[in-house]
C-alpha cells in the first residue's frame, strides 16, 4: 500500500503483507471487541428486540380501528346498519347518539374517526343513490389510519346495502388481486430485511466508526501505525472482527426469522451471506471514513446516526417507498447502500435469488463501497501527513 | 463517605455549566454537527416519508380488443400516480416484469373482457401484485380498483350508484402525509441528538479519567447531575424549536394549538430524555458503550412510539410499555398541537406522564450518578 509512494519519515520502509502479523492484529482486535459488553449487546441483542419489534410492534396492518356510529336516525333500517358496523372485526365501534360526544374524542385521538347515520337516513335510502347514505368523518391528523376508516367504513355501508336486495347491479368491472411472494399480506415479512440492514448499519457503521475514531483520539492509532504493521494489515486487522460480527448477526437475525417468526427463506443461504457481506463493504467504508475525518468520538457517533443510521431506515425503502419520494430525494438514495441491500434482501427472503434484481445491487454496493474506501485512504494519509 | 459539602452553590454550578456547554460547543465542527445535520435531516425525511403511491410503473396483458379494455388502458396510462403503463403481450413477460421488481402490479385483462361487459355481466381482470412491497402494494391496488369501478359506472351508465358515503378528513383534508411526518420527526429528531449528548456526558469523562477529579472536588451529585443535564436540555430544546418553527413555515403545517404548552411539554420531554441518557451515562465504562447504549434505547424507542407506525395496531403488552417512553406522549402533544387544536385537558392527560417519566428517570441518574461517586 505505501510501497507505491516510497518510505516515508518515522515509516519502516518494510512494509510486507505478513499473514502472522495480520492474524495477531485479529486476534487482539477480536479479543477487545468481544470483551466489551456493548458489543455483544448491539449485535446479538438489539436483533432480536428488533425482530420482536418488527413482528408485534411495528405493523402497517390496521386492526380494530376505534371509531364511533352516531345514530340520528332511530328507523329498523339505521338500526340494522348500526348492527352491521357493530359485527365487523376491523372495527371497534362506541355508539353515540350526538355527533358532539364523538366529535371531543376524535380530537383527544381516542377515536379515529365516526360514520353519521343522519335522521333522513330512510329518504336517503329511498331515493337509491341519489344521495350519499352516510357520512364518515376520519381523522387525518393519521393519514393512513384515514384511509383505512373511510375504506372499511364505506366497505361496511355497501356490503349492508347489497345484502338489502338482489337488485342493485353488479359491478361492471371488477378487480381480482393476488399477491405474489406474500399472499397473506404480512407486513412483518417485508420488514424483516429492514431490521437486519439496521443492525448491519449499526455494526458496520458506527461501531467501526466509534473504535477508530477512539483510537485515533487517544493518539493509539499513530502508535500502532509506526510498528511494522502495514496501513492495510492494521485496517484490515480492525475491520474482520466487525466483519465477522455482521455475518454473524445476520446469520442469527435470519435464523430468528425463518424459525421463529415463520418468514420464508425462498432464495438460498449463499445468495444471502453474500449479500450481507457486501454490504458489509461500503457499511465499514463509511465507518472507517467518518473515524479518519472526525478523529472525535462524538463526532463520529452524530455523523454515524445522520449519514449511515437514519437513511437506512427512512431512505432504504424497507418502510417507505422510494418511487413515491420526489425526485430529488431519489436521487439521493441512489447514494445510500441500504437502499440496494434492501431490495436485495426482500427478493431472496420473499421471492428467491432472481439474480437479475441481485447482480446490480450487488455491483452497485461493491462500487460504493470502493469509493468510500478509496476515501478513507486518503483521509487517513492526511492525518499523517 | 458523601462527598457533598454545601449542597447547591450557585458559583460553582455557573462554572460547570460554563465547562460542560464549552466541552460539546467550543470545537466549530461540533457546532456545526449539532444543529445543522438535523435540520438538513428534517428536510429530506420530510419529502421521504410517505406511505402514499407515486410515480408507479405497471404491466398490462390486454387480450381483449373491445371498447371498454380499451377505455380501462387509456384511463390507466391518464391517471397521475402510474409514470409508465408497459404494454406486453404474454402472461410470461407479465410475471417476468414483476420478479424483477420492474412493475409493482400488473393487469391481466381477459379475452371476454368488453363481451362480458356488454352482456350485463361482470368483466374480470386478473390483478398480480408485488407482495414484497406489501402495503404500497395494497395501496395500488386500491387506486386500480377504484379506476376499474369507473370504468363499470360508465358502462353502466344510469343504472350505477352514487358512492353510498361522504367522506371527509378533519385537520388535513387531503391526507398530505408530510402534515403528520414533519412534527413528528422534530420530535424523534431533537430525541436522538439529547439522548445522544448527555450519554456521552459522563462517559467521557470516565474515559478520559477526569471523572475522578470531579470525587475530589466538593461538587454534590445533584450539582453534577444538573451541570450535565443543562446543555442537552438548551440543545435540545433550541433545535426542537427551530425544527417545529421549520414546520410552521416553510412547510407551511397549520399550527392550531397553545405555544406556551408545547414549549413546556417540549421542555418536559427533553428532560426525560436527558434523565435516560444520564442513566446510560453513569452505567457506562467507555464513550463507545454509552453510544452503543443509545442506540439500543433508542431505535426501540422510536420503533414503538407510533411515529412509524400506529400505537393502536400494537398488542396490549407493548401498547403499555410504549406508554413508559417519553416520545410516545410527546408525539401526541406535537401532532395534536399542530394539527388538531386539542384542547388543554387533552394536552395534560399527555403531559402528566412526560413530567412522570422525566422525575423517575432524573432521580434514577441521580442514584446511579452517587453509585458511581461512592
Amino acid at each position: 500500500m505505501t510501497g507505491a509512494s516510497g518510505p516515508r519519515t518515522g515509516l519502516p520502509a518494510m512494509r510486507r503483507f505478513d499473514p502472522k502479523r495480520l492474524w495477531a492484529l485479529v486476534r487482539k482486535e477480536s479479543l477487545q471487541a468481544i470483551r466489551d459488553p456493548s458489543t455483544l449487546l448491539i449485535a446479538f441483542a438489539l436483533p432480536v428486540v428488533l425482530l420482536l419489534l418488527f413482528s408485534y410492534a411495528v405493523s402497517l396492518d390496521v386492526r380494530a380501528v376505534r371509531i364511533g356510529v352516531v345514530q340520528e336516525s332511530g328507523s329498523a333500517s339505521a338500526q340494522s346498519l348500526a348492527a352491521a358496523f357493530a359485527g365487523t372485526r376491523y372495527l371497534d365501534v362506541t355508539f353515540a347518539h350526538d355527533r358532539r360526544e364523538v366529535a371531543e374524542r376524535v380530537v383527544s385521538g381516542s377515536l379515529r374517526g365516526f360514520v353519521v347515520i343522519p335522521q333522513d337516513f330512510e329518504q336517503r335510502l329511498a331515493a337509491r343513490g341519489a344521495q350519499p347514505l352516510v357520512q364518515i368523518i376520519a381523522d387525518g391528523s393519521q393519514p393512513n389510519t384515514a384511509n383505512y376508516v373511510a375504506n372499511y367504513a364505506q366497505g361496511v355501508v355497501q356490503n349492508w346495502r347489497g345484502g338489502l336486495d338482489g337488485e342493485i347491479p353488479r359491478a361492471a368491472v371488477t378487480m381480482e388481486p393476488r399477491y405474489w411472494f406474500n399472499a397473506e399480506l404480512e407486513s412483518r415479512r417485508a420488514l424483516v430485511p429492514g431490521a437486519i440492514a439496521i443492525v448491519m448499519t449499526i455494526i458496520g457503521t458506527m461501531l467501526t466508526a466509534l473504535v477508530v475514531a477512539r483510537e485515533w483520539e487517544r493518539g493509539t492509532m499513530e502508535a500502532v501505525l509506526s510498528t511494522p504493521a502495514s496501513v492495510a494489515e492494521i485496517l484490515i486487522g480492525k475491520l474482520l472482527p466487525y466483519f465477522a460480527l455482521g455475518m454473524l448477526a445476520t446469520l442469527g437475525a435470519t435464523t430468528l426469522a425463518v424459525f421463529v417468526f415463520g418468514v420464508p427463506l425462498r432464495g438460498s443461504l449463499a445468495a444471502l451471506l453474500l449479500l450481507s457481506a457486501t454490504f458489509m463493504v461500503p457499511a465499514l467504508g463509511q465507518g472507517l471514513l467518518i473515524s479518519s475525518v472526525t478523529r472525535n468520538q462524538f463526532l463520529a457517533a452524530q455523523i454515524a446516526l445522520f449519514s449511515g443510521f437514519l437513511p437506512a431506515f427512512m431512505l432504504s425503502g424497507f418502510l417507505y417507498e422510494i418511487d413515491a419520494m420526489p425526485a430529488p430525494i431519489r436521487a439521493i438514495t441512489w447514494l445510500i447502500p441500504a437502499r440496494y441491500f434492501v431490495a436485495s434482501l426482500k427478493t431472496v427472503f420473499l421471492a428467491g435469488d432472481i439474480w437479475a434484481i441481485l447482480l446490480p445491487n450487488l455491483l452497485a454496493m461493491a462500487v460504493i463501497g470502493l469509493l468510500l474506501f478509496l476515501l478513507a485512504k486518503r483521509a487517513t494519509r492526511k492525518n499523517l501527513e | 463517605m458523601a462527598r457533598h459539602n454545601g449542597y447547591l452553590s450557585i458559583t460553582r454550578l455557573r462554572a460547570q455549566f460554563i465547562k460542560e456547554v464549552l466541552s460539546i460547543l467550543r470545537d466549530p465542527r461540533s457546532r456545526m454537527i449539532v444543529f445543522v445535520p438535523p435540520l438538513l435531516q428534517l428536510l429530506v425525511f420530510a419529502f421521504a416519508a410517505t406511505l402514499e403511491v407515486r410515480n408507479i410503473d405497471i404491466a398490462v396483458h390486454n387480450q381483449d380488443a373491445g371498447r371498454w379494455s380499451h377505455e380501462l388502458v387509456t384511463r390507466l396510462d391518464r391517471a397521475d400516480f402510474i409514470t409508465q403503463v408497459h404494454r406486453v403481450t404474454d402472461s410470461q413477460e407479465l410475471r417476468r416484469l414483476i420478479d424483477q421488481g420492474k412493475v409493482i402490479a400488473a393487469l391481466d385483462i381477459q379475452p371476454d373482457f368488453s363481451r362480458a361487459i356488454a352482456a350485463g355481466d361482470t368483466g374480470r381482470v386478473q390483478l398480480l401484485v408485488d407482495g414484497r412491497r406489501s402495503n404500497s402494494g395494497q395501496i395500488t391496488a386500491s387506486y386500480l380498483s377504484a379506476i376499474a369501478a369507473e370504468v363499470g359506472a360508465e358502462a353502466n351508465a344510469g343504472t350505477g350508484p352514487a358512492t353510498p358515503v361522504a367522506v371527509r378528513n378533519w385537520f388535513n383534508p387531503n391526507l398530505t402525509y408530510r402534515w403528520f411526518i414533519v412534527p413528528g420527526l422534530s420530535g424523534i429528531l431533537a430525541f436522538f441528538s439529547a439522548l445522544l449528548i448527555t450519554s456521552l456526558s459522563i462517559a467521557r469523562e470516565r474515559e478520559l479519567g477526569t471523572f475522578d477529579q470531579l470525587l475530589v472536588s466538593p461538587t454534590s451529585t445533584p450539582e453534577i447531575i444538573i451541570s450535565k443535564s443543562l446543555p442537552a436540555l438548551v440543545i435540545g430544546t433550541m433545535l426542537g424549536l427551530l425544527m417545529m418553527a421549520a414546520a410552521a413555515g416553510p412547510f407551511q403545517i397549520p399550527f392550531n394549538g397553545s405555544f406556551g404548552l408545547l414549549l413546556v411539554s417540549l421542555i418536559l420531554f427533553i428532560l426525560s430524555v436527558v434523565g435516560i441518557g444520564l442513566m446510560i451515562s453513569a452505567i457506562s465504562a467507555t464513550q463507545q458503550q454509552a453510544i452503543l447504549g443509545a442506540f439500543a434505547i433508542g431505535v426501540p424507542s422510536v420503533l414503538m412510539s407510533g411515529f412509524a407506525t400506529p400505537v393502536e395496531n400494537m398488542p396490549m403488552l407493548l401498547q403499555w410499555l410504549a406508554q413508559a417512553i417519553p416520545l410516545t406522549h410527546f408525539l401526541i402533544i406535537v401532532e395534536g398541537s399542530f394539527l388538531k387544536a386539542m384542547t388543554p385537558g387533552d394536552i395534560l392527560a399527555s403531559l402528566w406522564p412526560l413530567a412522570l417519566i422525566a422525575l423517575v428517570s432524573l432521580t434514577m441518574a441521580t442514584i446511579f450518578v452517587r453509585g458511581r461517586l461512592q
